[in-house]
């Protein structure tokens, strides 16, 4: 019991001095996973899109695929990237194994699916004669598909939301891909787990709080932007 | 008729899965007249209101908008920047009146102030400018439909669609949004497809009616025509029993009206300024067939008539009469017998001025 509590003064000793380690690490866990994030967005969206709206032979197994791909297993994701940038991998030549870039591309891997899978849904629950509406007011193609996100906004904010809650929380392929190499590729997870390890359980709870407030704060703001928007 | 084409269908044939969706020999809607495609549910009713919005390709066939063909994915989108549906979900975005009226323009890419005028023109139009700021979200079902009607109007089509575009409102808001409707239909001189199954706001709206039945068209012609002179039994089904008699507002005081109908007058209840064009309804189970005309009754409405039809239909005689304009009434076996009624013989038909109902139409 004197362990947590002192760990949790310790922890908030941390935060309030403002260590420097401790914010370089915060700074570098938002801008991985904040881009892989982003990353995930454009490929998700589109694609996602892009499977509500068209009608093709084997939708469904393509359907049933990007589900299964939102449980994805991040140490599976660290394995597969790993090989891959591995110095005698495909794209090894990229050398980017034990750097941020490469954290950035698994987590992108790893959240793509769920907001791929979350707008896929989100553009299928549009009433179905609104793609007609939107067509019929003189929409071009382009035109209709942009009208179409902006009504499914609020569960693509949702989606958002899953995808950088999911990356940001995620060890296991951050920790393969990235090494976990003090002020360069070490984030919150990565670090917690190491310190943790070592027994100084005062800075890993520190390290979690910190992660818990950060997944609360980006949540909340986007939250907010969510419910602004008149209740259905 | 001297009004001009503007959409003429010929020989399509739509199917899908293996059935045939729609199979319609020959097909048109005449510019500046509101249409109305009436039939059961599966009928293809809403299918052809898609393809007349150049939402769906005519496949095989010969589709003619203002004269030219309809053949390539240009002549489909030309079609469909000069049509606008309105759904019977008011399908509005999210944001407010003024954006979602707005949004047909938008898509035109016109400048800010040429849309802000249109705009404001067709929200004047359906009563609803006070409406502008309101989210659409926040709408009743009545508002909601005005602003989805004012958004099809903003954006000046050609034709404008309506798919059972007033089924989701209550009767009584229904009535006044088909009233408004048709006034800026008259208005704008914009033509109008309606699909619809229902016979009132048909025969309030429509000047022209096609009836529809398994993709097919199976009887076209004016409003009273078809509701009068069905020429299958599916029709005469569907439309109903009614005598539909054309007839214009005599004169019309504390809700007593004198109709006339083919130089003939009729009595009803109701209110209506003199000179409006009406249809009377007339249900057959409310004539009255008798053989004498001295004597008082309370019926107001009496004619002598010639016998033109006489069918047995079940339990009772289906009479078509001649009294200088259609009427159609029911009357058992033994009343039948009784009178001796034939075919070419004269009898006497009555109703009452309550029992006609009076639906107002166009001039």
């Amino acid at each position: 019991m004197e362990l947590i509590v002192q760990g949790i003064i310790k922890a908030f000793e941390l935060i309030i001095s403002f260590d420097p380690e401790v914010l370089g690490i915060t700074w570098l866990s938002l801008k991985i996973s904040g881009t892989a994030t982003l990353i995930s967005l454009f490929i998700g969206v589109s694609i996602g899109t892009a499977v509500a709206l068209t009608n093709f032979y084997g939708k469904r197994l393509v359907i049933s695929l990007i589900n299964t791909g939102m449980g994805l297993p991040p140490v599976v994701v660290g394995l597969f990237v790993t090989i891959l940038i591995w110095r005698n991998g495909p794209l090894g030549f990229l050398e980017i194994l034990y750097t941020p870039s490469a954290m950035i591309i698994a987590q992108a891997i790893i959240a793509t699916p769920i907001v791929m899978g979350i707008s896929l849904a989100a553009i299928q629950n549009l009433p179905p004669n609104l793609r007609l509406q939107i067509l019929s007011l003189g929409a071009s193609r382009l035109q209709m598909v942009w009208v179409l996100i902006k009504e499914a906004r609020l569960p693509l904010l949702a989606a958002i939301m899953a995808g950088f809650g999911g990356v940001i929380s995620e060890v296991g392929a951050s920790i393969m891909v990235g090494g976990n190499i003090k002020g360069y590729s070490r984030v919150l997870t990565t670090a917690t787990v190491m310190e943790t390890g070592k027994g100084n359980f005062d800075v890993a709870i520190a390290l979690s709080i910190i992660l818990l407030l950060l997944a609360f704060l980006v949540n909340l703001v986007l939250t907010q932007i969510q419910q602004r928007q008149h209740p259905r | 008729m001297n009004s001009e084409t503007l959409i003429k269908i010929e020989n399509i044939i739509l199917k899908r899965g293996g059935s045939t969706v729609l199979d319609i020999r020959e097909f048109q809607v005449r510019q500046g007249r509101i249409l109305a495609l009436i039939g059961p549910n599966g009928a293809g009713k809403s299918t052809l209101l898609l393809m007349l919005a150049g939402l769906l390709k005519p496949g095989q066939g010969k589709f003619y908008f203002q004269g030219r063909p309809v053949e390539s994915r240009i002549d489909l989108a030309m079609l469909r920047r000069n049509a606008a549906v309105v759904f019977q979900e008011p399908l509005l975005l999210n944001s407010s009146v003024y954006e979602n009226v707005a949004i047909g323009l938008k898509f035109r890419r016109l400048k800010n102030e040429e849309i802000r005028k249109s705009v404001q023109s067709a929200l004047d139009y359906f009563g609803i400018s006070q409406l502008a700021k309101r989210s659409a979200k926040t709408l009743s079902g009545g508002e909601a439909k005005r602003v989805s009607l004012a958004r099809a109007f903003a954006i000046k089509p050609q034709i404008i669609l309506l798919d059972e575009a007033f089924n989701s409102l209550d009767p009584p808001t229904r009535g006044t949004v088909i009233d408004d409707l048709k006034q800026i239909l008259e208005e704008t001189k914009i033509t109008a497809v309606l699909a619809s199954h229902d016979r009132e706001e048909t025969l309030r709206l429509a000047q022209d009616v096609s009836v529809m039945n398994s993709g097919r068209i199976v009887q076209s012609g004016k409003t009273a025509e078809i509701f009068n002179q069905p020429d299958s039994e599916f029709v005469a089904n569907f439309v109903g029993t009614e005598s539909i008699l054309e007839g214009t507002v005599n004169s019309c005081a504390s809700g007593h009206m004198v109709i006339s109908i083919n130089r003939k007058v009729i009595e009803a209840v109701g209110d209506c300024s003199i000179g409006q064009k009406v249809y009377c309804c007339l249900r057959p189970e409310n004539v009255t067939v008798s053989n004498y005309t001295q004597g008082k009754i309370s019926a107001r409405n009496i004619f002598e008539a010639k016998v033109s039809k006489i069918v047995r239909q079940g339990f009772f005689y289906k009479l078509t009469l001649d009294c200088g304009f259609p009427l159609v009434a029911y009357i058992t076996i033994p009343s039948c017998e009784d009178l001796g009624i034939a075919k070419g013989g004269t009898v006497v038909a009555s109703f009452k001025a309550t029992a006609v109902h009076v639906i107002r139409r166009e001039k």
